[in-house]
């Protein structure tokens, strides 16, 4: 059974981190990744988003899906980019440096490749990360977390709670679902769209009728174990910060740093090469 | 007399939405290290009074309450709900459902965390209570990877971990197979010697909890508390058969056979029943006088497996293997076994939700494999265990005609079948009532009308009444004994032993994956090796018949089953 957060229980410095340190350095490192179009800072944000992720003992398989999907997305990205602005590099950069004439106004010029390179460069940066953050951090960690960095900790604990009922739910669609069919409730695709609608109705009305007794029971249980007492709770999978999870966070936020000193520097988010 | 913890004076309660009160005049007292069962049919109130113990009645339902109930000399109305819970631990019926944490360490770490227990105490606290119920070796394992007993022990955990003083167990045995819930019965007498809790059981199949000693049984009906006394008082009066609630097999075989039962017997359990030479004799003499019943008829074959193979994708161990069986049309089987033997898979397979990698179903010489889900559903019908898990129409008589309307039945012939099927199941005055104005087991006759109506020649229940009282029980049984007898062969899957006792021929014992006995039903449930293996239990008949003297116990519980056809039931 699939699930969201698909964790993935490794020994590793990256699994030790509390989940809120790894939930502030995405943030931090997600923005500085987005902030700026410096390319060597770029350059330096891949590589190291590579290394921690080696680092992570999370292997390139247990993430195929994941990485193949973003894979295809990035290069749909760039030909998009290329065929309704072929020119933005130059109108970026200032300069046409022209290297090739494919017809029209579709000119490959180096401004336009080194503006693909900085896109491509971004998704390097960004996509390990998150994938690390994604493998590395234990669910019901992860809702300790947010209720540590000032989420109320009933949000953080639905969160939770949604978590551990997605398996149990995908497992009651597939069987209702099952038991739909065997009445004669068609599934395929090649059903038009409004006989499709009305097949999921039979469905999706159980399941709700059926979830609707689930909340009731679950609501019950926690109220009566004491969910709700206090404004404040402690966590059994929360973790006290140490000396590495401060030095990550800081880590992080220098990069956040330079990115910011470096668009300052470059006057705007480009860095450019061309003069 | 240790003191009181919790007591009812004059306790009556109205929920707000219904027009008449739920609970009239409660007066109840219940002390320190007592155990009680309560017990009653379907509305008769014991789930408010559950409520009204845990504190869910006044502060999550809400009503108007009469005359006083105190928790420890307290009004539980000046208590909080939050208060209550650290003397009243509840432990709900459906362990899947109550698990909240998504790992055992969690789930039994949760009443602490709400009450912001910190490091290292709350570490300390959860192991204490995981070792108290035995499940310290799995603190990191996630719901799924649990049986259901292990699941209840973690409820249990769950609640002990905030030393409560008394235990509520609203219908501990529901979902589980026999055997884990003689073990959950005995857990719970554990726990309560070790702890010295006082512990009130609410379940109606009385047999299975007597398993341990209770001190008292209060029976409740219509909102009222219509009896208190000790086991040997209560099964010696006539309380339970005018309340419908099932007594004990051995009693009920006892009083076939005249003989008397007194308090001065022991009634509560098998084990302590003293039987005098006189009423052996009794036993005995009936056992002579009742004839053995005739082998059913030879009737042609209408469904085989042969040698099939199952693993679920992703998985090393083969969920079925090597698994034959045959059914005869007209028959009834039962399929029995633990969770996860292999009996909803089979079912699966043979539906076609799955399909095998080895061996082949043929369903009157045909073979299936060539036949899509919606195709198999026409000569078999399957229906879920609970019926909200099928119903999607509003109307009863939409949701009936459901599976007609797909396959394109003419409107005409639509009309025809419903009612006919409706007639057939006793829905007929209710053809034009919203489905929502239904009650649980007449929701569960509209879902096996829906399948009826397809007209199949087996139809293939998952536990037909799970959770239905002694009435409901035999309301639906009867029912599906009344399909049976015009020629529909019934197959259900089932973990109680009464019911494939009393409605199924024959059993197909499931375990590992494999069928592992494939026998009438009496012998099963007097084989040792077999009850062992497949987590059954053995029926009390069989103790009673080995009390009594008489060799041939197997014998004893088929003239039982065939007496209480003919006679018992007028």
């Amino acid at each position: 059974m699939t699930n969201i957060f698909n964790y993935i229980d490794r020994p590793s410095p990256i699994h030790q981190l509390t989940g809120a340190t790894k939930l502030v350095c995405l943030l931090l490192w997600s923005f500085a990744a987005m902030a700026t179009y410096d390319t060597r800072l770029l350059v330096v944000l891949a590589l190291l988003s590579v290394l921690l992720f080696r680092l992570s003992r999370i292997g390139l398989k247990d993430v195929s899906f994941m990485l193949g999907f973003t894979a295809v997305f990035m290069v749909l990205n760039n030909v998009l980019v290329f065929l309704f602005a072929p020119q933005h590099g130059v109108a970026l950069y200032g300069s046409s440096h022209e290297l090739l004439h494919l017809g029209g106004r579709y000119i490959v010029t180096k401004e336009q490749l080194f503006y693909h390179l900085n896109l491509v460069l971004k998704y390097l940066a960004t996509i390990p990360i998150v994938l690390l953050f994604v493998c590395t951090t234990n669910p019901s960690e992860f809702a300790a977390s947010l209720n540590r960095i000032g989420v109320k900790y009933t949000i953080a604990y639905s969160v939770a709670l949604a978590l551990r009922y997605i398996p149990d739910i995908q497992r009651e669609y597939h069987e209702i679902s099952q038991a739909q069919q065997a009445r004669g409730i068609e599934m395929s695709k090649k059903e038009n769209l409004v006989r499709r609608l009305k097949s999921a109705s039979a469905i999706l009305i159980p399941l709700i009728l059926s979830s609707m007794d689930r909340i009731e029971t679950i609501s019950n249980a926690m109220e009566l174990r004491g969910f709700g007492k206090n404004r404040k709770r402690s966590w059994y999978m929360g973790r006290r910060f140490t000396r590495r999870d401060i030095l990550s966070m800081l880590g992080c936020l220098l990069l956040l740093a330079a990115a910011i000193i470096l668009n300052i520097r470059n006057g705007g988010r480009f860095w450019n090469p061309f003069i | 007399m240790t003191e009181p913890i919790l007591q009812f004076n004059h306790f009556g309660f109205q929920y707000n939405a219904q027009a008449e009160p739920t609970l009239y005049d409660i007066n109840l007292t219940v002390r320190k290290g007592e155990k009680l069962l309560i017990a009653g049919p379907s509305g008769c109130g014991k789930s408010t009074l559950a409520h009204c113990i845990n504190g869910l009645i006044p502060f999550s339902y809400r009503g108007e309450s009469t005359g006083q109930l105190t928790i420890k000399g307290r009004e539980t109305k000046d208590l909080g709900i939050f208060e209550i819970s650290r003397t009243v631990g509840t432990v709900l019926q459906d362990p899947d459902g109550q698990f909240i944490g998504l790992t055992v360490a969690e789930d039994i770490a949760f009443a602490l965390e709400n009450d912001c227990v910190g490091e290292p105490e709350l570490h300390e606290r959860v192991l204490r209570a995981a070792k108290l119920v035995n499940v310290q070796d799995h603190l990191d394992h996630a719901p799924h990877e649990l049986s259901g007993g292990q699941k209840q022990r973690v409820s249990l955990a769950g609640v002990m971990v905030d030393d409560v003083e008394l235990l509520l167990f609203d219908e501990p045995l529901a979902n589980l197979d026999p055997a884990t819930g003689k073990q959950a019965m005995e857990l719970i007498d554990e726990i309560q010697q070790k702890t010295g809790a006082a512990v009130i059981i609410i379940e109606h199949r009385l047999e299975d909890v007597l398993h341990c000693d209770v001190d008292r049984i209060v029976l409740m009906g219509g909102g009222r508390i219509l009896a208190d006394r000790t086991p040997d008082q209560l099964l010696s009066g006539d309380w339970l058969r005018e309340n419908g609630i099932r007594e004990p097999l051995y009693l009920t075989a006892l009083r076939y056979a005249g003989v008397t039962i007194t308090p001065a017997m022991c009634p509560r359990s098998i084990r302590s029943l003293r039987l005098s030479e006189e009423d052996k004799e009794k036993v005995r003499a009936w056992f002579r006088a009742v004839p053995e019943p005739e082998a059913p008829a030879e009737r042609p074959l209408q469904l085989e497996a042969e040698e099939i193979g199952f693993t679920y994708p992703g998985r090393d161990r083969q969920t079925l293997h090597g698994v034959s069986a045959s059914i005869r049309a007209g028959e009834r089987v039962a399929i029995v076994g633990t969770n996860g033997a292999g009996k909803s898979t089979f079912a699966k397979l043979l539906c076609g939700f799955e399909t095998q990698q080895s061996g082949v179903f043929r369903f009157e010489g045909e073979d299936l494999a060539a036949l899509s889900i919606k195709e198999r559903a026409d000569r078999i019908g399957y229906v879920m265990q609970n019926p909200n898990q099928m119903i999607s129409k509003v109307m009863i008589f939409d949701e009936v005609a459901l599976g007609l309307r797909t396959r394109g039945v003419a409107e005409d012939e639509v009309r025809e079948r419903v009612e006919e099927t409706l007639k057939i199941c006793g829905l007929w005055p209710f053809r034009s009532w919203p489905v929502s104005a239904l009650s649980f087991g007449q929701k569960k006759r509209v879902t096996i009308a829906s399948i009826l109506v397809l007209r199949p020649r087996l139809i293939l229940l998952d536990e037909p009444t799970a959770g239905q009282d002694y009435r409901h029980y035999t309301e639906i049984m009867e029912f599906l004994a009344a399909l049976n007898a015009r020629g529909i062969t019934t197959v259900m899957i089932t973990h109680d032993m009464h019911l494939m006792l009393e409605y199924a021929e024959r059993a197909l014992v499931f375990s590992h994956g494999q069928i592992i006995a494939d026998a009438d039903c009496a012998a099963v449930l007097t084989d040792p090796a077999i009850i062992e293996e497949a987590s059954l239990k053995e029926t009390s008949l069989y103790a009673l018949a080995a009390r009594c003297g008489l060799a041939d116990g197997r014998a004893f519980v088929r003239r039982f089953i065939s007496w209480e056809r003919e006679v018992g039931r007028g």
